[in-house]
């Protein structure tokens, strides 16, 4: 079984379904947080939905109101099981932080793109590849 | 990264849970950037206030921190809402729109927040000096506060800086630290900047070419209230912070090795110009963003002489500014159909709810944003706008 280490921004373990992406996100504005549909025009997941799966991206981009939207869609039972990415910035990591959910960064994400089920090991640092 | 023993007290959830979770951020962040300790702040500007950005679930967030016992340490205002907080039946605002934005400011002055409701504190009463550490969010602000008057903040996001509040200290690191405020590519402008517009064309057309670092200007003398536009469009255009500008701001003689040179001739922004302004049909004039000064509103009123304006003009500022305006020059300004409004502006208000689609603006960064929200931009100077659009 793989292992991939990383850092750990937001603690916790969560195993699930991976969704990928190597285009930022844009949380305010690119992301419905009461449906966790992606809506920014023209992203690769456009139409897509975040909830309930590892989403594994590149790194946030946009207005810092993301980190609000990253909390939104926790309180609305939408949120991603866990957060991977390549290089968390502020957004990322005060919404992931502040909504407790698991986030790790520091990862080659192309190594990820065709995984289809991970677990993410937030307190530990530690990425396991199962499918 | 070091903390003291206060810190690590907090950390570890002795002084409530909540506390704990904001220095965690701090921490983080800290650690995610390099910071060696963490560095008291003098004073905090929080974005994320109006109920258009931050919905339901931010609502229900700053009203659990409030119901805690938690307090902000340090002075903070707040960013503008979405809705002037006592003319929004006057914006055609809903009632229920208003009733959760005045639930968000509630709770943030529980917290000890002051209404400032301003994206321009340092017109308002919030006004750090020189070398000053501070904790701002606003991008339009915290350019300002860097470049103009040589404070010292990150760009803040809207929970880093609420952290910040009610912790008194943000991470050092970044524009904290004087070696990271040199500039890196140097700006210099041939050409007459003829008006506030052409600062914010000048910033659109530098960030065609550059999206970050720090620009040294050298070519042209400008007013703050000319700064504050020419920041706000970078920050909007681009990710800008800081930028220097030789014998105008504090810190212009902070040179690095200049990496890259961009000249700027009378043909480069009449052209970057024609490709900013298209010919549409406003349904508003919004003018202040950011918060227009008294000065600003002055050139208004100077320059209307007495002409009625075709389509209603809404000058944005802060409660504070609108307060130095007489109410005689208000009424006159009323029956030419411009109108004040304070605590919000055009980029965080509900315009599309209250059947906006159209606006025409002089202020870049609103360009930039009202564009992303899908709105029909036309961008001109206050003069040309006054002229094109007044009765006779």
């Amino acid at each position: 079984m793989k292992r991939i280490k990383c850092n750990p921004v937001s603690g916790g373990k969560a195993e699930g379904e991976v969704i990928f992406t190597k285009e930022p996100i844009s949380f305010y504005g690119g992301v419905d947080m009461k449906t966790a549909r992606v809506i920014e025009k023209g992203h690769e997941l456009e139409g897509k939905s975040i909830a309930g799966k590892v989403l594994v991206f590149p790194h946030g981009k946009g207005s810092t109101v993301g980190s609000y939207v990253i909390y939104g869609l926790k309180k609305y039972g939408k949120a991603p099981l866990a957060l991977v990415v390549e290089e968390a910035e502020a957004i990322i990591i005060s919404g992931a932080i502040l909504a407790s959910i698991p986030c790790v960064d520091g990862v080659k994400i192309n190594e990820l793109e065709n995984v289809k089920k991970i677990m993410v090991n937030a307190d530990k640092g530690e990425i396991e590849v199962i499918e | 990264m070091y903390l003291t023993k206060e810190e690590e007290v907090i950390l570890s959830g002795e002084k409530g849970e909540i506390l704990a979770r904001f220095m965690k951020l701090l921490v983080k962040l800290g650690e995610k950037f390099g910071a060696e300790k963490l560095i008291p702040v003098s004073s905090v500007q929080i974005a994320g206030i109006s109920y258009k950005n931050i919905s339901d679930p931010g609502l229900e967030f700053l009203e659990e921190i409030a119901r805690s016992d938690v307090k902000t340490n340090v002075i903070s205002f707040m960013n503008p809402a979405g809705m002037d907080l006592e003319l929004w039946k006057e914006l055609g605002i809903s009632e229920e729109f208003a009733k959760k934005q005045l639930r968000i400011i509630d709770a943030l002055k529980k917290l000890g927040v002051i209404a400032s409701a301003t994206c321009t504190p340092y017109l308002a009463g919030m006004l750090p000096r020189f070398k000053e550490h501070v904790a701002w969010s606003e991008s339009s602000a915290v350019i300002f506060a860097n470049s103009v008057l040589g404070a010292r903040t990150n760009r803040e996001g809207a929970f880093t800086a609420l952290a910040s509040a009610l912790i008194g200290k943000t991470p050092y690191y970044g524009l904290h630290l004087e070696e990271n405020r040199k500039a890196n590519f140097k700006i210099k402008v041939d050409c007459k900047l003829k008006n506030e517009a052409d600062f914010s064309i000048l910033a659109y057309f530098l960030c065609k070419y550059f999206k970050k670092g720090i620009p040294f200007f050298e070519g042209f003398i400008a007013s703050a209230d000319e700064l504050k536009l020419l920041g706000a469009s970078l920050a909007a255009y681009g990710a800008f912070a800081l930028f220097h500008v030789k014998d105008v701001t504090p810190e212009a003689s902070l040179q690095n090795e200049f990496d890259d040179k961009l000249l700027v001739t009378e043909q480069d922004l009449s052209k970057a110009k024609m490709e900013v302004v298209k010919e549409i049909e406003p349904d508003i004039i919004a003018i202040g963003c950011p918060h227009a000064s008294i000065r600003e509103i002055k050139k208004i009123f100077s320059l209307l002489e007495n002409k009625k304006m075709k389509i209603p003009v809404w000058v944005f500022t802060s409660r504070v500014t609108k307060k130095l305006v007489d109410e005689k020059f208000r009424n006159i300004l009323e029956k030419l159909n411009v109108k004040i409004f304070c605590d919000t502006c055009p980029v965080v208000m509900p315009l599309k709810e209250i059947g906006i689609k159209s606006v025409a603006t002089n202020s870049g960064k609103a360009r930039f944003y009202l564009l992303n929200q899908g709105m029909n931009v036309y961008f001109a100077d206050l003069k040309t706008l006054i002229d094109k659009f007044s009765e006779g």
